[in-house]
């Protein structure tokens, strides 16, 4: 029996092919359905997200289920097989685990250590099991790689530190302010970045948000949106003595906070620290305003280079969470190795005589002196008694062999008769 | 026997002091949430046997110890490392060991390098006004241990996010509003005990030299000490002294603190005790 894994990723498959392969989680279903009963494999994942689509199996004749695969996707998808093979990987046994480990844990996203895709595998294994393609080969997988992806992110950085320009800012508002649920947000102009910063103030419990626009529509429909207030643009400035978080974004040549407005604003506030995030080009918060105490200014650039340094420090991370993998891939696919009937049966075989032997033994030496007779009548009394007693879970053992959850009964069978000890 | 089992509890206890400083450190490089429990583990201890030190020393002289310049630091310190750890545990404030368990460590080694036979103190001063000025003083002090601890790590990250790049320190200490409050809060706590401190002791004096008040170079120092936090209090709650001025100033006022402390009986001539 074989972990096997055949997809194709954003590494080396474009976008437009990518597409044309997806698999969509509500009809999920159905081939998973076909992958089983047309395609005989036995038990089958399906994940497929907008950066990969990789269908994981277990199997018994590994260049057979590959190919299966293959014809699988190339029909199930209308895709001619030759083209489709070009981007296609193929892995089996400790390739095929590594490559799960690495995809739940966040080493192998496009954004290196990002959460979500952890998220999508899950989904991808609930409703497999749901629909009862995976079985107790793949639901161990795949639970053993959420253990070792939530191992990975609590013990290694990967996850920490924004690597977005928009988080990044929320992250230095933390740093800045304590407390964000009772600091008012203002939002100056629209521009993708300054409206994906403030949903994530909002989102983290700031108080009020200001939106203010040239257009004043724009600014009320924002408002709307982010349940603020929205605030005429020519009298925002009497407002921006109520703002701890300015976020400004405007296309204007020139700028629209000016130092001297900062300073007496300051003053009124009692010298409250206020924290601009200037994300326009050309700039619109004077750069000047950082020189003020209390004021903190970091602009598009600023915020950029925090993001490359952290990138940098999550590849440093990586390597360490490279190294927790590889060793879990090596327990993972021991365990994997133990779960043969016959390796099984001969140690529960050993265990058993081992057994017969110290009793027979003991038995022995309490009796003291007893013919030869009378002893090869107690040893094949014995014997007799192991042979009958572990006749029937061998023969169902090897029975089992080739049914479905075979493997879940010579791991019960280990575990029961303890044969992993010692 | 007795003689010196306040001397070498207090000596434990430096040692001690010193572990949970490099604890508290280990600690702040490693982010290890583990070894900061440890590190919390280690000062409790520590604080303890100072503790039972105090007690022995209290017996051993048949009064508070609170008449020399010795009893008075090593009080001072264990009152210091009270404050810390109720702060540590009610605002979960983990970086704030590295920056007051080595004080604690520094001056607690001072102390044993003191004289320390128990004088019999001066008729003239002995007096209830004596406990209760002394312990006044110093409570107020220690708190103000603790401003000037969480001022330095107030600069120290108000510097990070100024110039734009998260260094060292950025991720390890606290956001500047939680030091600028705190720092605050142990400010307001530690001054109405210095000024009633002061009080106290210049009714005393009344009692004791006949003068509430002389310009004696210590009573002049404690007397600028309380004008800079008096100021910094007005300042704050009147123009928004906040932020890295209100560092800088409580900055000063703890090196103030301690040139009277330590200063003025080594540089000046003073008829006050210690």
């Amino acid at each position: 029996m074989s972990i096997i894994v055949v997809g194709l990723n954003y590494k080396n498959t474009p976008v437009e092919i990518r597409e044309k392969l997806f698999f969509s989680e509500e009809t999920l279903a159905e081939p998973l359905g076909i992958l089983g009963d047309s395609f005989h494999i036995k038990e089958r994942v399906i994940l497929s997200t907008c950066n990969r689509v990789e269908i994981y199996g277990k199997v018994s004749d590994i260049s057979e289920a590959f190919l299966k695969i293959k014809e699988f996707l190339s029909k199930h998808h209308h895709f001619p097989l030759k083209e489709l093979e070009q981007h296609l990987y193929c892995y089996s046994d400790l390739e095929a685990i590594c490559h799960l480990f690495r995809v739940a844990s966040g080493l192998d996203a496009m954004v290196l250590g990002e959460p979500q895709v952890l998220g999508q595998v899950k989904s991808a294994y609930s409703i497999a099991k749901e629909n009862r393609a995976s079985g107790y080969i793949l639901n161990s997988f795949f639970e053993k790689a959420f253990s070792v992806a939530k191992k990975v992110r609590s013990n290694t950085g990967i996850g920490s530190n924004a690597v977005c320009v928009s988080y990044a800012a929320v992250e230095l508002a933390k740093k800045i302010f304590a407390d964000l649920s009772d600091k008012s947000v203002m939002l100056i102009g629209a521009g993708e970045m300054s409206e994906q910063a403030a949903r994530y103030l909002v989102a983290s419990g700031t108080e009020v948000v200001f939106v203010t626009n040239r257009t004043f529509e724009r600014a009320e429909k924002l408002a709307e949106e982010l349940k603020g207030e929205a605030v005429q643009f020519e009298s925002f400035l009497e407002r921006l003595v109520l703002a701890d978080i300015i976020l400004c974004s405007t296309a204007a040549p020139h700028y629209v906070i000016k130092k001297d407005q900062v300073k007496s604003v300051l003053k009124e506030r009692k010298q409250k620290p206020m924290f601009f995030i200037d994300i326009g080009v050309p700039r619109n918060v004077d750069p000047e305003i950082n020189d003020l105490s209390n004021a903190y200014l970091y602009d598009i650039d600023d915020l950029k280079n925090i993001v490359e340094v952290n990138l940098k420090e999550r590849e440093k991370e990586a390597e360490k969470a490279e190294e927790m993998v590889v060793d879990e891939i090596k327990s993972f696919s021991r365990w994997l190795e133990s779960l043969e009937s016959k390796p099984t049966i001969l140690s529960l075989k050993k265990k058993a005589e081992k057994i017969r032997q110290q009793e027979l033994n003991e038995a022995y030496s309490k009796l003291g002196k007893i013919s030869e007779k009378d002893k090869k009548v107690l040893d094949s009394l014995t014997q007799a008694l192991m042979n009958k007693m572990l006749h029937d879970p061998i023969v169902t053992l090897k029975k089992r062999d080739d049914s479905d959850n075979g493997e879940e009964y010579i791991n019960i069978t280990r575990k029961l008769f303890k044969l992993d000890d010692n | 026997m007795v003689d010196n089992m306040s001397v070498l509890l207090l000596v434990l206890t430096v040692m001690v002091y010193l572990v949970g400083s490099i604890c508290y450190l280990f600690f702040f490089v490693s982010k290890k949430e583990l070894m900061s429990r440890f590190a919390s583990f280690v000062i409790w201890s520590g604080f303890i046997v100072h503790g039972g030190a105090l007690l022995f020393r209290a017996l051993e002289a048949g009064h508070l110890p609170l008449t020399n310049l010795y009893e008075a630091t090593i009080s001072f310190t264990w009152l210091i490392m009270l404050l810390f750890l109720f702060v540590e545990k009610r605002y979960q404030l983990r970086s704030l060991g590295v920056f007051i368990v080595p004080l604690a460590f520094i001056s607690l080694s001072y102390a044993l390098l003191l004289p320390k036979e128990i004088s019999p103190v001066n008729p003239v001063l002995t007096s209830v006004w004596l406990g209760i000025h002394v312990t006044l003083i110093l409570l107020g002090t220690a708190a103000f241990a603790l401003t000037f601890g969480l001022g330095i790590m107030y600069l120290l990250q108000e510097k990070q996010l100024k110039s734009r790049k998260q260094g060292i320190f950025y991720s390890r200490l606290p956001s500047l509003e939680i030091l600028d409050d705190l720092g605050y809060k142990t400010l307001s706590f530690g001054f109405p005990f210095l000024t009633l401190g002061i009080i106290t002791g210049s009714i005393w004096g009344k009692y004791a030299w006949g003068t509430y008040w002389n310009w004696d170079p210590k009573l002049t120092w404690s007397l600028i000490t309380w004008l800079i936090y008096a100021a910094l209090l007005h300042g704050r709650l009147t123009i928004g002294w906040r932020g890295r001025k209100a560092a800088f100033i409580s900055i000063l006022g703890f090196l103030s603190v301690l040139f009277t402390f330590v200063g003025v009986n080594v540089l000046l001539k003073t008829i006050h005790a210690f």
